[in-house]
């Protein structure tokens, strides 16, 4: 069983986390150019390496954001998507 | 061909085959490179050079040949999909498969077994006759059947109705087959090899020069190599390559698991696929059960097995076998699928001149293997998208073109 650290409910089973996309910035609502909104909807990085990620606890209905490493499947820190997004709207990839 | 058989059974010798010429050193200039000795770089490499004689051509690829996601799909060819594009493409597919072996000269062990697509609910019986429509309507041979006729195929299915899933009826697409992926590539690769092309294995493409909006040339381990056309054909490994020519693609690499049992007696004909349970089964001419499900939960690169999927997966295939209870698993491994949004490739012209893609194979790749040599070949002579595969090009999000397979792809790959 692998463990994911959930900021609000702590350790729990990966199966109770669904995954949801890489952390991008969401263009200008009003100003986003077509080819802007197709590369936030469409096109992903898809690194090997470190990325940031969107997860949902499932069971609480709980958005975090977790820094994985792709290469090696290990989890280096999960927190709450209030701290990068402090001040700003969501920015979130679903 | 019977009467070559026929000599070649009776024989007092059988010398080894050398199926590729040794390697040579990097030219520092080539036409095409090719990027990926996988089955399907090798079938571009092979037609570019037999029908639209190209041969100045190089594949490279870090590993060996076909050791990539050519030798870890589980085989199965068929061409039952869900929307008309999808079905055109993987009807053309199989009839290329079908004469392979005789134009390799070497036997790929098509094998026609029939393919069958449970239905435990509703909602799958009606996905199951809106594909047997328009497969009928493009002349692929699929239909509806009930209990009666699946039990009649398949005698050692469950039939009962007292589980949690009984079977109501199936999608049976009578032309679905198998064949043995190591010789497809292989066969390829000799018949491109006799035409002049080189496949340099162990040899990593580090870097792709690009200069004002146009691919120059590409740096390998061995030293750089200049070319005017590249073409990739990396499945697993797509996004990695295309970002090194600056390219974004709209893929996740997500682990696709799966696994044999140990060989017994032949019990299984047909292909058994059922998309809610997750599984797919069938049976190897060594007895083997090949099996496997859908793709992992979440992207990664990397090969790991999982004792999560195997439960899930064996829970689900003891349903349809229950008598398989004390079968023991001899092989599980994984490969890296590059799924895109709508379970159809991503392949032909991109937004940087003469740098070609043969991507997002996601987990539907291996019986695409010839027609997707044939059409690259096609595009990359002619430098123009060929009709076969103008619904699966870079720019349809752009457009919001997609190609919605999901029904026909996500399990039953």
């Amino acid at each position: 069983m692998k463990i994911l650290h959930c900021p609000l409910n702590g350790p729990r089973n990966i199966q109770e986390f669904v995954y949801g996309g890489e952390v991008a910035s969401m263009p200008d609502q009003d100003a986003g150019s077509d080819s802007e909104w197709t590369d936030y909807v469409f096109l992903e990085d898809n690194r090997a390496g470190l990325v940031r990620e969107w997860w949902l606890h499932v069971a609480s209905g709980y958005w975090f954001i977790a820094e994985r490493d792709t290469s090696s499947d290990k989890v280096l820190r999960t927190y709450p998507p209030d701290q990068p997004f402090a001040g700003g709207g969501p920015a979130r990839k679903s | 061909m019977p009467f070559g058989l026929l000599k070649y059974g009776f024989a007092k010798q059988y010398p080894a085959r050398g199926l590729l010429p040794q390697a040579t050193e990097l030219k520092p200039r080539y036409d095409v490179v090719i990027i990926g000795a996988g089955g399907h770089g090798l079938a571009a490499a092979y037609y570019l050079a037999k029908l639209h004689d190209i041969t100045n051509v190089a594949v490279l690829d870090k590993g060996y040949l076909g050791g990539g996601n050519t030798a870890r799909n589980t085989a199965i060819i068929r061409a039952n999909y869900l929307t008309p594009e999808g079905v055109a493409f993987y009807c053309e597919s199989m009839a290329l498969w079908a004469g392979l072996s005789e134009e390799f000269g070497l036997n790929i062990q098509y094998s026609t077994r029939g393919h069958l697509t449970l239905a435990h609910t509703d909602s799958a019986l009606r996905t199951a006759r809106w594909r047997a429509e328009v497969n009928q309507h493009l002349g692929v041979d699929s239909e509806l059947i009930g209990p009666d006729e699946i039990n009649r195929l398949c005698p050692s299915l469950n039939m009962s109705r007292a589980t949690r899933y009984p079977i109501l009826g199936a999608l049976y697409h009578r032309p679905g087959a198998t064949a043995r992926h190591d010789a497809v590539a292989w066969g390829f690769a000799e018949g491109a090899a006799r035409h002049g092309v080189e496949v340099h294995q162990h040899t990593e493409v580090t870097g792709i020069n690009v200069r004002s909006g146009r691919v120059t040339g590409v740096k390998t381990s061995r030293g750089p190599v200049e070319c005017n056309i590249v073409l990739q054909a990396v499945a697993g490994s797509s996004s990695l390559v295309a970002a090194m020519a600056g390219l974004k693609l709209p893929i996740r690499t997500i682990p696709l698991q799966a696994c044999v049992s140990v060989p017994m007696k032949p019990f299984l004909d047909p292909i058994i696929v059922s998309g809610s349970l997750h599984v797919y089964i069938w049976q190897t001419a060594r007895g083997e059960l090949v099996m496997g499900g859908a793709t992992d939960p979440y992207p990664l690169y990397g090969t790991r097995s999982t004792l999560d999927f195997k439960e899930g997966l064996m829970a689900h295939i003891l349903e349809l076998f229950p008598f398989l209870a004390e079968a023991r698993v001899n092989r599980q491994w994984a490969g890296m699928a590059d799924m895109t949004p709508d379970f159809s490739p991503v392949m032909g012209l991109t937004p940087i001149e003469n740098y070609y893609v043969d991507a997002g194979w996601g987990t539907w790749g291996f019986k695409a293997t010839p027609i997707a040599g044939f059409t690259m070949a096609e595009c990359v002579a002619g430098t123009r998208q060929p009709q076969l595969i103008r619904p699966f090009r870079f720019d349809r999000f752009d457009e919001f073109e997609q190609v919605g397979e999901k029904g026909a792809a996500s399990v039953g790959h």
